[in-house]
């Protein structure tokens, strides 16, 4: 009882914001919201929606192979509605797969840079000193590159590291690891100036005086009056990461093509489109844009709706 | 404001030096450059000898200096991949990448700016609410998307353009160019756009945003009471005004377009420094990483500190002050 009037009582507080009023007056936000959510449900749910299973050999036949998309060519079948790519996989399920996947590696690669941007901000901010400035050079160096560099160079450096069979194993905590490692600078920063202006305020220093440790101050008094902009910046970051995901896996060294996301099979769509079968390429590419650009409105629309500036 | 260049300029060494020390590291630590070197069946006395004459068994501190400066007279070791000169590698390829990369900044600034300009002074026609709805589109296309989707309608479909490769190229020293035979041109066309496009997307957006504002300006309305021309104040007035940010998106973006290279070049097999780093990736070729990294490194500094400069040449009043407020970081 006191759980479902806890619910319905967030609920409400929900229904009664101002972002939620911002949310509903933007038809544009809410079609992306919903497109996002279509996409995420449906990518999730692929092993229960996805006619076919195509990465397991067992169930592809080659004389389904290069199958046109039903809509466009008589030569379709209902049963591969996308068309087949030249293995005989069924292009509609090697999508809802794939999307999962790259889901699953931008979500993981966004909450690595959460982690640690987070963290070195609050121990900068918290701080301040030589730890502030070591950390704050570091993010200035790396700043200086573009995320898609550094994560391509973490890639190689793994990759001279540990033998090209063990690569293919781990090539996922691989790309996790460089595109999160990629993204924590603007974390950081953002944290870090959030608590140089928090550490000073009274609450801050009543806790102290109470004798809490400098970690609980932190993570149970600093941390949420900062999770605002943190908000924001994961959110336009989902949409870059599914991208540098996209494009570290259409260069060939981010997923393997056992287990293919969205830019493997756009990689392996390229192979074959100087012969005309463009279906191959084009619906993950389309997916992929889709799927970006739906995260990116929803992004630019939280950016506005939680900066007080704009209200 | 002299205080202020040297800052800068001592700033840029210490950037330039932690990228040598991770650039070092690459080469020393990860790769090894005596396996790179010798035939599977060379005793460990021999690597040893090897190793003592390369100077390898010195203290890190000193083959730190000895890299360096190696590194300063293009000497980068051998490839892991071909066993030829790392140095000799990507000069060949260096031309490539930046006839693209010259291409495409072009095509980004004297595409994206007047369409900024000119969705900024019209922000209610029609024709500005097409270009920023595409433009929203172009942001959100990944940079090899966009190659796919050219080569696709362009090579594949029509037939008009190369999909492929430089075309003809014409040596003119040891710089080998694009500019002087007509299939080499047109093979600049798809990957200078492709890689042109999600920066001519900013470009617009931004100057359409600084455009807007400074029209809303006391001066702007000042100087129509004055009774000059739109023309006037439109490129007199208020484009002069949107510079300071432009020039600092725009230096960044030049970095960016270095960038991107790595990923248009793969699209369009065109035989620039960033396929060569692509392929040492993939081999895990760790002399030519190091290599390109430095190179990178030397480059995206030279940017930054121009682009921090060229804020004393475009605002008076840095100048005046003397202070070193970065007007819009990044």
């Amino acid at each position: 009882m006191a759980a479902a009037s806890g619910l319905s009582g967030w609920l409400h507080r929900m229904t009664d914001s101002d972002v939620w009023w911002s949310f509903k007056s933007s038809p544009m936000t809410v079609a992306a919201a919903v497109a996002t959510v279509l996409i995420i449900a449906v990518a999730f749910l692929s092993p229960l929606l996805a006619p076919h299973t195509p990465f397991d050999p067992v169930t592809l036949n080659l004389s389904d192979g290069l199958k046109p998309p039903v809509l466009v060519s008589p030569d379709g079948e209902w049963a591969f509605p996308l068309g087949t790519d030249d293995q005989g996989r069924d292009i509609l399920s090697s999508i809802m797969y794939g999307t999962r996947l790259s889901l699953v590696v931008s979500l993981a690669a966004v909450a690595v840079a959460m982690v640690i941007g987070i963290s070195l901000g609050l121990i900068s901010g918290y701080f301040g000193g030589t730890i502030d400035a070591v950390i704050m050079r570091v993010a200035d160096v790396q700043l200086t590159f573009p995320a898609i560099l550094v994560a391509l160079l973490i890639d190689g450096v793994v990759r001279g590291l540990i033998s090209v069979k063990r690569h293919d194993e781990i090539a996922i905590f691989v790309v996790v690891g460089a595109i999160g490692l990629s993204f924590w600078v603007s974390y950081a920063r953002t944290v870090r100036g959030s608590v140089m202006v928090e550490r000073n305020k009274e609450y801050v220093q009543a806790a102290r005086v109470i004798g809490l440790s400098p970690l609980l101050i932190m993570v149970r008094h600093v941390l949420p009056n900062v999770t605002g902009p943190v908000l924001v910046i994961a959110t336009l970051n989902l949409g870059l990461a599914i991208i540098t995901e996209a494009t570290l896996s259409f260069l060939g060294v981010g997923l393997p093509s056992t287990e293919p996301s969205l830019g493997t099979l756009i990689r392996l769509g390229n192979e074959v489109l100087q012969s005309g079968d463009w279906w191959i390429t084009v619906f993950p590419g389309v997916t992929l844009a889709v799927l970006v650009l739906a995260v990116n409105l929803l992004g630019d629309w939280l950016r506005d709706a939680l900066n007080p500036k704009l209200r | 404001m002299l205080a202020f260049i040297l800052r800068r300029i001592l700033q840029s060494i210490a950037v330039l030096v932690a990228v040598g020390l991770v650039s070092f590291s690459l080469f020393r630590y990860v790769g090894d450059p005596i396996n790179a070197m010798v035939g599977q069946d060379t005793t460990m006395e021999e690597r040893e000898v090897l190793r003592e004459k390369l100077g390898l068994n010195d203290s890190a501190p000193i083959q730190f200096l000895r890299f360096i400066g190696n590194a300063a007279r293009g000497n980068f070791g051998l490839s892991y991949r071909t066993s030829e000169p790392v140095g000799r590698l990507i000069l060949e390829r260096v031309p490539a990448t930046l006839e693209l990369s010259f291409c495409a900044a072009v095509f980004v600034l004297f595409v994206g700016v007047p369409m900024g300009v000119y969705t900024g002074l019209y922000p209610k026609h029609w024709s500005s609410r097409l270009l920023q709805a595409v433009s929203l589109i172009g942001i959100s296309l990944p940079t090899f998307l966009i190659g796919i989707l050219l080569i696709l309608v362009f090579a594949v479909m029509l037939h008009w353009l190369p999909s492929f490769g430089r075309g003809e190229t014409v040596q003119v020293g040891w710089w080998t160019t694009n500019f002087l035979t007509w299939s080499g041109l047109k093979a600049l066309i798809l990957p200078a756009i492709t890689l042109g496009l999600f920066q001519l997307t900013l470009i617009m957006r931004l100057v359409r945003s600084e455009m807007l504002e400074v029209m809303r300006a006391d001066y702007i309305k000042f100087a129509r009471a004055r009774g000059l021309t739109n023309r006037a104040i439109n490129f007199g007035h208020a484009l002069k005004n949107t510079l300071v940010p432009v020039i600092t998106v725009a230096g960044l973006q030049l970095g960016s377009l270095i960038a991107f290279a790595v990923v248009t070049e793969t699209v369009f097999a065109w035989p620039g420094v960033g396929q060569l780093f692509i392929q040492s990736v993939q081999f895990s070729d760790i002399p030519v990483m190091a290599a390109y990294l430095l190179l990178i490194g030397l480059f995206f500094v030279l940017i930054n500190l121009i682009v921090d400069l060229l804020y004393f040449a475009v605002d008076p009043r840095l100048r005046s002050q003397g202070g070193g407020a970065r007007v819009a970081g990044h």
